[in-house]
C-alpha cells in the first residue's frame, strides 16, 4: 500500500519534519561517515546477461538476485556506498556482449557483471583488457559470477577478471574425489555443450577419473550444440545403447532442463552427475523422477543455513522464483569490504584491494579471493536430488523434491594450480 | 535392435512434426507462388494461444481453436495485405510475409514475454505409449503404456532386460500428423473445393472465368496452410518448448523440405520430412569423423582439427548441406515437376 500525499502537504510535512529531526540528523550523518568512509557514494553495477532466449529464465532470475541483494547489502557493506544494478540483454552472444560493454562505458559504469557462457567471458576479458590499456583513469573491473572455463584464470587470466564461482578444473577434482568411492559407477558417458566449457568439463573429468578411478571406463563422449537442441531423444538414445550406468554433464539451463525431461521420458535409469541441476528449469523437468540419482556439485546447495535460508524464502515469496547463484552474495560482500579497505571506489584501487582479500562470507565459511589467478578459493558441496523432508526441506519450483548435501569439500580440496602470468597496472 | 526402433521412431515422429509444418508451406507456394517467410510465426502462434487457452479450458479445447485462430489471422493476412502486393510481383510479396515474421516474433515477446513458456501437454499424454522391452533371452516385444517395473528388472542375472518407453505426446504427434495427411488428401482429391484448389493451381484464369472466386480460394488456402502450421504449433510447443525462438528453429528446416522435397510437391514435403527427421535423429549416433575413417587406413590426422568432428557433432547443418546439394545436383527437387 502507498499512500498518496499531494505535493503541497508533503512538502510542509518535510518542512516541519525537516526542523523537528535537523538536529539529531547531523549527528548521525557523522557518527556514519567515521564508520562507513564512502557513506552514499554510488556504485552502479552494470549486468550484462541472457535476458532473451532460451537460457532468458537463468538469466532473469539472476537479475533478480543482483537487485534484491542491493538493497540488502546497501544497507549493511561496510563502505557504505549504494549499489545501483544496470542491465543490457547480450542474447547470450559475444558480439552482442562487446556492444553491451561499450554501452556500459558510455553510460559511465566502470564495474559489469556476467556468468552464463563461458564464450562471452572470453570475449569479455579481452575487450576490457584493450580497453583498460587504452583509457588510464577509465578502467572497467570485470565480476564473473558463473562462468567457470579455467581459461579464465590461467592462460586467459587477467588483472581486472575476478570469478567469484568454482572454475571446472575445481568442481570437477570435487566431483571425481566423490566418484572415488562410488564404486557402482563403471561405465560413464560425457555428454556436454559443444563450447569452451562442455569441451573443459570432457577433457578434465577424463583427466580426474583416469586418476582417482582408472577402472571406470569411459563409454561415449559427446558435444552438442549450445542452447540449440530441443529434443535430447536421440542423445538418450544413444546413452542407453552405450551401456553406461552414469552421465557426467557440465550443462546448464534449458540444455540440462530438456536432457533429463528426454532421459525420463525415454527410461534412462543411470545417474547424472552435473553441475547445474539446481538452475531454473530443471527441477521441473525433473519433478519427482531421478530421487538418488542426480547429483550436483556446486560452492553451494539449496539448504543453507541462515542468513541464506532466511533470504532465500525471502526471495522466493518476493518474486516466486529460487535464489541459487550465490555467488551474488560473495560478490556484494567482496566488493563491500575492498572498497572499504581500498577507502575508494575507485577500480584500480578496488581491484588491488579485492586481490587476496579473505574474509567470512555468509556460507561456507573461510574464503580468498587468491592474488595469483583472481579465483576464489571456496568450499564445494555436492548434494543430491531427493524428497524435500524436515531436514532439508528447501523446495525448488514447486516439485516437493531438494536438492540435499551428502558431502562437503573444504577449499584446500578443490585448488587447482594455475599457470596464470598476471600484469598489474602500476597504482 | 531397440536402439534402432526407438531412434527410428524419434525420427519419424519429428519428420512428421516437419511434414505438418511444410505441407502448409508448400501448399500456399505452390497456388500462389509466394513463399511464405512468416510460415513459422503461425507455427509460434498456434503454440502460444494454445498455451493462453490451456490456462483456462484446458489443451484440448485449444488444440482444435487455436489453429482456427491461426487460421483466421492467416486469411486476414492475405486478405489485407499480401492481396494487396500482389499485383507489384512476387518481391513485394516475399518481403511482406519476411516482415510479418518479425512483426510476430515481437508480438509474441512484448505478449507472451521473452523467456520459455511452461506448457505441459494433457495428462493422458504424459506417461508412454508403450514400451519396447528387449530381453536377451526371450527377444524383443511391446507393452502399450508403461511397462511393469517387475518386467524390465531380470529375475536372472545373465539376462539383459531393457525396457525402452516411447513417449505417448511423440506417438500423439504422428497420430495427427498422419490423420491431417490423410485428410488433405481426400480434400484435395475428393471433394468440389479440393478440384477447384488443384485446377486454380495451373489455371488461375481459366477457372476464374468459370465464375469461381479465385482470390478467395487464394485466401483459404492461405488460412488453411497457417491453420496447419498452427496445429503442428500447439503439438510442437507442447512436446518441445514454448518459447520465442521456436519460429526461427523450425523456419529454416522447412525451406530445406520444400526445396528438397520440390517446390510445391506433397508428395515431396512427405518424402522430405522424414529424410530429415530419421537423417538428424540418426545422425546424432554416428561417432564417426573423417579422422577415425582416415585412421582405418592408417593415416592419423591431428586432433582438433576438422578432420576429428564427428557425425554427431555435424548434425545440425547436415540439412543444410543437404538443401546445398540438392540445388546442385536435382534443382527441381526429389519429387518436383518445375525446374527451379
Amino acid at each position: 500500500m502507498t499512500v498518496e500525499i499531494s505535493g503541497t502537504s508533503r512538502r510542509g510535512f518535510n518542512l516541519a519534519m525537516g526542523t523537528l529531526l535537523a538536529a539529531p540528523a547531523v549527528v548521525l550523518a557523522q557518527s556514519k561517515a567515521a564508520a562507513k568512509p564512502l557513506a552514499g557514494q554510488v556504485v552502479k553495477l552494470m549486468y550484462i546477461d541472457a535476458l532473451s532466449g532460451l537460457m532468458a529464465p537463468v538469466g532473469t532470475n539472476q537479475l533478480k538476485n543482483f537487485q534484491f541483494f542491493a538493497e540488502k547489502f546497501n544497507a549493511t557493506n561496510p563502505a557504505g556506498v549504494k549499489f545501483e544494478i544496470l542491465s543490457i540483454d547480450n542474447k547470450l552472444s559475444p558480439t552482442e556482449s562487446l556492444n553491451a560493454l561499450k554501452s556500459a562505458i558510455d553510460q559511465g559504469v566502470r564495474y559489469v557483471m556476467q556468468g552464463n557462457g563461458s564464450s562471452v567471458a572470453l570475449a569479455l576479458i579481452d575487450a576490457i583488457n584493450k580497453h583498460n590499456e587504452r583509457n588510464p583513469g577509465k578502467e572497467v573491473v570485470y565480476l564473473n559470477f558463473s562462468a567457470v572455463d579455467p581459461d579464465l584464470t590461467n592462460s586467459k587470466c587477467s588483472f581486472w577478471h575476478f570469478r567469484f564461482d568454482a572454475d571446472t578444473t575445481m568442481k570437477m577434482e570435487a566431483m571425481t574425489t566423490f566418484m572415488k568411492d562410488k564404486p557402482d559407477i563403471k561405465k560413464v558417458y560425457l555428454l556436454n555443450q559443444n563450447y569452451s566449457h562442455g569441451m573443459q568439463v570432457a577433457k578434465y573429468a577424463k583427466e580426474g577419473l583416469k586418476r582417482k578411478r582408472p577402472d571406470v571406463q569411459i563409454v561415449g563422449e559427446d558435444l552438442h550444440p549450445l542452447a540449440q537442441v530441443r529434443d535430447f531423444s536421440p542423445y538418450i538414445a544413444k546413452i542407453k545403447a552405450s551401456g553406461a550406468d552414469t552421465v557426467i554433464t557440465g550443462n546448464w539451463g534449458s540444455d540440462l532442463a530438456l536432457l533429463v525431461k528426454a532421459a525420463v521420458e525415454g527410461g534412462y535409469d543411470g545417474k547424472f552427475y552435473t553441475y547445474y541441476t539446481g538452475v531454473s528449469g530443471t527441477p521441473t523437468a525433473l519433478g519427482e523422477n531421478g530421487a538418488g540419482k542426480v547429483y550436483q556439485i556446486a560452492y553451494s546447495h539449496y539448504n543453507l543455513p541462515n542468513p541464506v535460508a532466511a533470504w532465500a524464502r525471502e526471495f522466493k515469496d518476493k518474486f516466486g522464483d529460487d535464489f541459487y547463484t550465490l555467488s551474488v552474495l560473495r560478490i556484494y560482500e567482496m566488493l563491500g569490504q575492498a572498497m572499504y579497505n581500498a577507502k575508494s571506489t575507485d577500480p584500480v584501487k578496488v581491484a588491488f584491494a579485492l586481490e587476496g582479500l579473505k574474509m567470512n562470507s555468509s556460507f561456507g565459511g573461510e574464503v580468498e579471493m587468491r592474488k595469483s589467478d583472481h579465483q576464489l578459493q571456496q568450499t564445494l558441496y555436492m548434494s543430491v536430488w531427493q524428497k524435500a523432508d524436515a531436514k532439508y526441506a528447501y523446495s525448488p519450483e514447486k516439485t516437493n523434491m531438494t536438492l540435499a548435501p551428502v558431502a562437503e569439500f573444504p577449499p584446500y580440496v578443490s585448488s587447482t594450480p594455475t599457470s596464470c602470468q598476471m600484469t598489474r597496472p602500476s597504482l | 535392435m531397440e536402439f534402432f526402433t526407438i531412434s527410428m521412431l524419434n525420427g519419424i515422429s519429428y519428420g512428421l512434426l516437419l511434414f505438418m509444418l511444410s505441407s502448409g508451406l508448400t501448399l500456399i507456394f505452390s497456388m500462389m507462388g509466394v513463399l511464405n517467410f512468416a510460415h513459422a510465426s503461425f507455427y509460434m502462434l498456434g503454440a502460444y494461444i494454445a498455451y493462453s487457452i490451456a490456462q483456462i479450458v484446458g489443451f484440448w479445447p485449444g488444440l482444435i481453436v487455436a489453429p482456427i485462430v491461426v487460421a483466421v489471422l492467416g486469411a486476414l493476412f492475405e486478405r489485407y495485405c499480401l492481396r494487396r502486393v500482389h499485383k507489384f510481383g512476387h518481391v513485394p510479396e516475399l518481403l511482406i510475409t519476411f516482415g510479418l515474421s518479425y512483426v510476430v516474433l515481437e508480438l509474441v515477446q512484448l505478449i507472451w514475454g521473452r523467456t520459455a513458456l511452461e506448457f505441459p501437454p494433457p495428462e493422458v499424454l504424459r506417461g508412454p505409449a508403450f514400451t519396447l522391452v528387449n530381453s536377451s533371452a526371450d527377444g524383443m516385444h511391446f507393452v502399450f503404456g508403461a511397462a511393469p517395473a517387475a518386467m524390465c528388472r531380470a529375475a536372472d542375472a545373465a539376462v539383459r532386460i531393457v525396457c525402452s518407453p516411447f513417449p505417448a505426446t511423440r506417438g500423439f504427434m504422428m497420430l495427427v500428423a498422419l490423420l491431417m495427411l490423410l485428410a488433405l488428401f481426400l480434400m484435395l482429391t475428393r471433394t468440389r473445393i479440393g478440384l477447384v484448389i488443384q485446377s486454380a493451381l495451373t489455371h488461375p484464369e481459366m477457372v476464374e472465368s468459370l465464375g469461381h472466386n479465385v482470390p478467395r480460394v487464394f485466401m483459404l488456402v492461405f488460412g488453411a496452410g497457417a491453420a496447419l502450421a498452427g496445429l503442428a504449433g500447439v503439438i510442437g510447443g507442447s512436446t518441445f518448448v514454448t518459447e520465442p525462438a521456436m519460429a526461427a528453429t523450425v523456419g529454416s528446416v522447412i525451406f530445406v523440405v520444400v526445396v528438397v522435397g520440390g517446390m510445391g510437391s506433397l508428395a515431396g514435403a512427405f518424402l522430405a520430412s522424414i529424410l530429415i527427421g530419421v537423417m538428424q535423429t540418426f545422425a546424432v549416433a554416428l561417432d564417426i569423423s573423417v579422422g577415425s575413417v582416415l585412421a582405418n587406413f592408417g593415416v592419423t590426422a591431428t586432433a582438433g582439427t576438422l578432420t576429428s568432428l564427428t557425425i554427431s557433432q555435424v548434425a545440425p547443418i547436415l540439412p543444410y548441406l543437404l538443401l546445398v546439394l540438392i540445388l546442385i545436383f536435382r534443382p527441381k527437387g526429389l519429387l518436383g515437376t518445375r525446374e527451379g
